[in-house]
């Protein structure tokens, strides 16, 4: 297997772009990637798209075939495979496009990330994220996507692992980036008041806690380690890219309150770059609610159980305050969710902060980054380490 | 939008709480399996038919303010995973109880309700819900 780099990545605005179309946010991350890496176009012989569900946000299919066409990639006949794992798509796909160029299949990969939610009405929207659960046993039974989560803190709360306050600080921590990241969907920063006063979704969770509905791209190129320099001085090596399944509804689960997949993905991305927890200075993990964000700490090893909402309610998760700055890209709830691309754009985020082009959000001196991506109730978890070269 | 090829066979496990249960291991699955995850191989041919205890306690819950479709008229409304006293987990809704009054570790019992009426096929949903049991 070859070494693996990280050459160029780029990033739409998130939010409700509603004067862009899918293909325009796809094309756009995509475009600014290739420029990032000095690429002409004719380089690319491999793309992975991470896209959850076009079919149902915007009726269309096939959106493998939409990118290469659209990316100029469709007149080389370069093949191009969509990726669909609920909220990990675009971690999977990420996964998928690094294999390919470590296996030697492919030299040069484009990775996207998309996704277009706001065309759609908020309540439809809903529907779809259920989905990505059990939909016949959960949100066939009334039991909504929010609602899974919102058990799980409940449970959080009674065993006394972590507190309704300390719950609702990982959406202050994750504003507080957000209102550094010119790219976030949200760029203010909010009080532990603002979230516990939101309006109740599914209690104990409030609006606040969860993620909003976004529209956004996102895209890196990889190429072989050793060719690297051939294009750009700015590039990240690829120490690990681990994946792990669990059941599909949460109720199937011994312990709801810690995600199996994400422990497991994690000891594999660990043996993997050959480093512990302790070695990452900056992580990017899957907040699509504050509680998945408190119980991703400690399934990824940066907390012990129980520890991890007492560190963000401190707010040594913030840039330069603690051992790991988490979310400095604003995360899932201040940068965005627009599904796909969310995986891919974690990516990003951890690259920039290992070239050192984060700007006001710049973790000093990081050498290792992680990033975590979620599918449904932790159905389907990757962990991804790079490193500073 | 189901259709009611879809609804009819989900039937025994939705009205009667109907799962399977693996004799080479012992283990009690709902909603039904017909493949043993911890046996695997060795359980081949031997799962059969369980039905699952109509009484447990709350184990988690949630009051949930915001939800799709037909569950949007009900709303606020409670969804709680129960214990079954045989140890099974069951992801349902809680009703006719008090908001203020759910807690974990409270008794509940399941009874066969409406779940939805789907406007575009014309499919009236029945199923499993709990409600307290006094
Ligand atoms: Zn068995």
């Amino acid at each position: 297997m070859r070494d693996v780099a990280i050459i160029g990545v780029g990033v739409t605005k998130f939010g409700e772009l509603w004067n862009k179309s899918f293909r325009a946010i796809g094309i756009e991350a995509g475009m600014k990637a290739m420029e990032d890496a000095n690429l002409s176009g004719n380089e690319v012989d491999g793309i992975f798209v991470g896209n959850m569900s076009a079919g149902r946000f915007i009726n269309q299919q096939h959106i493998d075939a939409l990118i290469a066409d659209y990316s100029g990639m469709a007149t080389n006949h370069v093949p191009a495979t969509r990726v669909e794992a609920g909220d990990a798509s675009g971690g999977v796909a990420f996964r998928q496009a690094v294999m390919a160029v470590a296996s030697g299949m492919n030299d040069v990969v484009l990775v996207g990330g998309a996704e277009k939610m706001t065309d759609l009405d908020d309540t439809s929207i809903n529907a779809i994220m259920d989905s990505t659960a059990d939909a016949e046993w959960e949100a066939g039974m009334g039991v909504t996507f929010a609602g899974l989560h919102a058990m799980i803190a409940q449970r959080m709360i009674h065993d006394g692992t972590a507190t309704r306050e300390e719950i609702a600080s990982f959406a202050v921590n994750s504003h507080f980036h957000g209102a550094l990241n010119p790219n976030a969907q949200f760029r203010k920063a909010i009080t532990l008041d603002t979230v516990l006063r939101s309006g109740p979704v599914a209690t104990p969770l409030g609006m606040f806690d969860c993620a909003p509905i976004s529209d956004g791209a996102a895209s890196v190129v990889l190429c072989p380690l050793e060719d690297a320099k051939k294009y750009t001085d700015s590039y990240v090596k690829v120490s690990a890219v681990a994946q792990a399944s669990d059941t599909l509804s949460l109720s199937q689960r011994e312990d709801i309150t810690t995600y199996g997949a994400t422990v497991a993905a994690a000891q594999r991305a660990y043996q993997q770059a050959g480093i512990t927890a302790q070695d990452i200075q900056v992580a990017e993990v899957h907040d699509n609610y504050t509680v998945a964000g408190i119980m991703a700490l400690q399934d990824l090893g940066f907390y012990k159980r129980g520890e991890a909402g007492k560190a963000v309610l401190e707010g040594r998760c913030q840039v330069g305050a603690g051992p790991v700055a988490v979310n400095t890209s604003g995360g899932l709830k201040a940068r965005g969710h627009p599904i796909g691309a969310t995986g891919v754009a974690q990516i990003v985020e951890i690259a920039e902060q290992l070239r050192g082009s984060a700007d006001k959000r710049q973790v000093e001196n990081a050498k290792y980054g992680l990033a975590q991506s979620s599918g449904g109730m932790g159905s389907a978890v990757t962990v991804s380490i790079m490193e500073a070269i | 939008m189901s259709t009611v090829a879809r609804e009819w066979r989900e039937i025994p496990g939705r009205y009667n709480l109907e799962g399977t249960k693996c004799e080479n291991c012992g283990s009690i699955f709902f909603p039904a399996r017909d493949f043993c995850p911890k046996c695997r191989r060795a359980g081949i041919g031997k799962i059969s038919r369980y039905d699952v205890c109509r009484r447990g306690k709350v184990f988690s819950f949630s009051i949930v303010h915001d939800a799709p479709d037909f569950n949007n008229m009900l709303k606020p409304y409670v969804v709680a995973m129960v214990q079954t006293d045989d140890g099974v987990m069951v992801s349902a809704q809680l009703v006719d109880v008090d908001l203020d009054k759910v807690a974990i570790g409270m008794p509940v019992r399941a009874v066969l309700r409406k779940l939805s009426a789907d406007g575009a096929s014309g499919v009236i949903r029945y199923g499993y819900k709990f409600v307290p049991d006094e």
